[in-house]
């Protein structure tokens, strides 16, 4: 029966009277064995993504790759610009004189950590995004402002329209929407 | 939000504001038609800003002889002024980056104005070296690029290029950490604004943010990390740049407590240029629930104890030039204080380490008009510290036959006008397009009143 629904749905979205009931609502919805749900609110909210078990994300690799890069790459550029390719003997001071190319070291260090943290957030967010489904419900305008939602994908193994329904309405949720894909 | 200190400490949000209350506060004045207030700052600006860039032009067609430089003086009102631009951009990665660290919830307030702040600062800071240069349309040597000079590559044992690096990754940095704090925010004004080219622009902008918690988890990860690489950034970029002076020989600039000297100087300074900015926009954008005096008491006790380190260092400098027994820098700094920019001096000691003290009290602090004119104060006292430090070390040199006076030259006050046109115009222009309060940062750490109820009553009891 939820087939031929599911084909056109892209999920369903219940909206919650604030953070503390969504994440309730999300860790209950989640203990139900769904995993293709998302919650979405207008500001950070404390125990959310870990109420959906998520916990880890790759971001601080990400920072600290882009960081080693960024300080690699600012050094041996100086390395190899006052050592090979443009020695200039000042004095018979040491051509390798490290502690004078630790500043721009270390701002290139910083440029591309933030670099990575910056697009590697962007890229796991999966931003850019022209258009999400959810962006065609009326009511999602005030998840930026006042509204806290949970959405559950029909992409889900356990997605059933009616008993998906149901336990969002258990859950607490003020009203259960169907997101058209 | 369960939080035992919400009963000790002042709420950062008056008013009994719900969760759309501060969305609408905070987005309705960027709806309206722009003031006559507006207007009349934006023209003054303006204004400021032609005249500028009249000067530049001038300058530049001409040479840079136009100013009042001499042999002895090499440097004096565009590295003044450069200083001071940076110096001033110090505050917004302090409130954003630092105090974030220092889980600091009352820097909400004001970091999107302050971040916004830094941008502009640096901009207005860049234009001086780059004309300084000469022949700023060649400003691209400085980059380290295989070129068909030699190839010719920079000194990178230089501290001049130390700072080209420092304030290149500073004003790229400030850029990123500012947008990435406005991505939730232009989201949220994206939402409100009814279909048209507003709502594609803001789409556009906020690259199709739509507060996942997944993407709210990463989003935190992320400026938590930023916050930790932007830190020791800030104290980096006016360290390099008092390494212009202090890796010099010339007594009163040769001195190793230059960094951290400059560092709190720097930050000084930028929290007066933050509360200057701030007591004007609270008024003008009505925003005084969001911007409430508890923020105004806790920069001022910031900027006071800043005011206090560089009043510390003031004094050690001219106590290092008596102990250290060198009899050129003894010259140096007795020439400081009673020789021809005596003047000078004392205007920045009293600017700087006498006036500010006022701030040690409640009363002083609670008066938003006094608390306006001790940051105006503490803005032209660090301008002049930094007039005080280049122009004094340089003018009587070693040798008595080359001293010399120096005094700016018209073009050189029209160049220093135009960028405090470029800097308020631009950030006039920021208080109409962009939020001037993050408002996803108020909302999560304000302890708001409870999300009122939606529309529909019976359901909010059936959660509840």
């Amino acid at each position: 029966m939820n087939t031929s629904d599911n084909n056109e749905l892209y999920g369903l979205l219940a909206e919650f009277p604030g953070p503390e009931p969504l994440v309730q609502a999300t860790a209950q919805v989640y203990a139900a064995g769904y995993r293709r749900l998302d919650a979405y609110a207008p500001m950070p909210v404390e125990g959310l993504a870990e109420a959906m078990n998520f916990r880890r994300t790759s971001m601080p690799l990400i920072v600290l790759i882009g960081g080693i890069i960024g300080g690699l790459s600012g050094y041996l550029l100086q390395y190899w610009v006052a050592v090979i390719e443009y020695p200039v003997n000042v004095g018979g001071r040491p051509l390798h004189s490290w502690p004078a190319f630790i500043p721009i070291t270390f701002e290139t260090t910083i440029l591309l950590g933030t670099f990575a943290g910056v697009f590697g957030m962007l890229a796991l967010n999966g931003l850019p995004r022209p258009h999400h489904p959810l962006f065609g419900v009326a009511q999602f305008k005030r998840a930026s402002r006042d509204g806290f939602f949970l959405c559950v994908e029909t992409s889900d193994r356990k997605f059933s329209l009616d008993q998906t329904r149901d336990l969002l309405t258990a859950a607490g949720a003020i009203e259960v929407i169907d997101v058209p894909r | 939000m369960p939080d035992s200190t919400t009963t000790l400490r002042p709420p950062l949000v008056t008013g009994d504001k719900t969760l759309s209350d501060v969305t609408r506060d905070i987005c309705e004045p960027m709806a309206r038609r722009p003031t006559a207030l507006w207007w009349g700052a934006f023209s003054i600006s303006v204004a400021a800003l032609l005249m500028g860039v009249v000067a530049v032009t001038y300058q530049i067609a001409t040479g840079i002889g136009v100013w009042g430089l001499n042999k002895t003086v090499g440097w004096a009102f565009d590295i003044t002024n450069f200083v001071f631009w940076v110096g001033i951009g110090h505050a917004g990665t302090l409130i954003s980056a630092v105090l974030f660290l220092f889980r600091q919830k009352w820097r909400t307030a004001v970091n999107r104005a302050a971040e916004a702040m830094t941008l502009f600062a640096v901009m207005c800071a860049g234009i001086f070296p780059l004309i300084h240069m000469g022949r700023p349309w060649l400003a691209f040597w400085m980059m380290p690029y295989p070129n068909t000079r030699g190839p010719l590559w920079v000194n990178f044992k230089s501290p001049l290029l130390w700072d080209v690096f420092a304030i290149s990754t500073y004003l790229l940095i400030s850029a990123v950490f500012w947008y990435v704090g406005l991505l939730p925010d232009l989201a949220t004004i994206r939402d409100r604004s009814a279909p048209g080219w507003r709502r594609r622009i803001f789409s556009l902008l906020c690259l199709g943010w739509d507060g996942s918690a997944r993407t709210w988890h990463r989003y935190e990860t992320v400026y938590l990390l930023l916050a930790g690489l932007a830190t020791p950034l800030v104290f980096s970029v006016h360290t390099i740049v008092s390494m212009d002076f202090a890796t010099a020989v010339i007594p009163g600039w040769h001195a190793t407590i230059f960094p951290p000297y400059f560092v709190a100087g720097a930050i000084f300074s930028g929290l007066a240029m933050v509360l200057t900015l701030m007591i004007i926009a609270r008024k003008v954008m009505s925003l005084e629930d969001y911007i409430t005096p508890m923020h105004i008491d806790r920069m001022c006790k910031l900027m006071l104890s800043m005011g206090c380190l560089v009043g510390l260092a003031y004094g050690t400098e001219f106590f290092i030039a008596f102990y250290g027994g060198n009899g050129f820098e003894q010259f140096v700094f007795l020439n400081r204080a009673f020789g021809p920019f005596a003047w000078a001096y004392w205007t920045m000691v009293v600017c700087n380490v006498g006036i500010p003290q006022l701030l040690w009290f409640r009363r002083v602090r609670a008066s938003l008009p006094l608390v306006f004119v001790i940051a105006i104060v503490v803005n032209i006292g660090m301008w002049f510290e930094r007039f005080v430090i280049i122009v004094t070390s340089l003018h009587r040199d070693f040798l008595p036959s080359s001293w010399a006076g120096y005094a700016p030259t018209i073009v050189e006050i029209a160049t220093f006008i135009g960028s405090f046109g470029l800097f308020f115009t631009c950030f006039l222009i920021f208080c109409r397009i962009a939020p001037v309060i993050a408002i996803a940062e108020v909302k999560g750490a304000a302890h708001l009143k409870k999300p009122h109820a939606p529309q529909r009553e019976s359901g909010a009891e059936k959660a509840a």
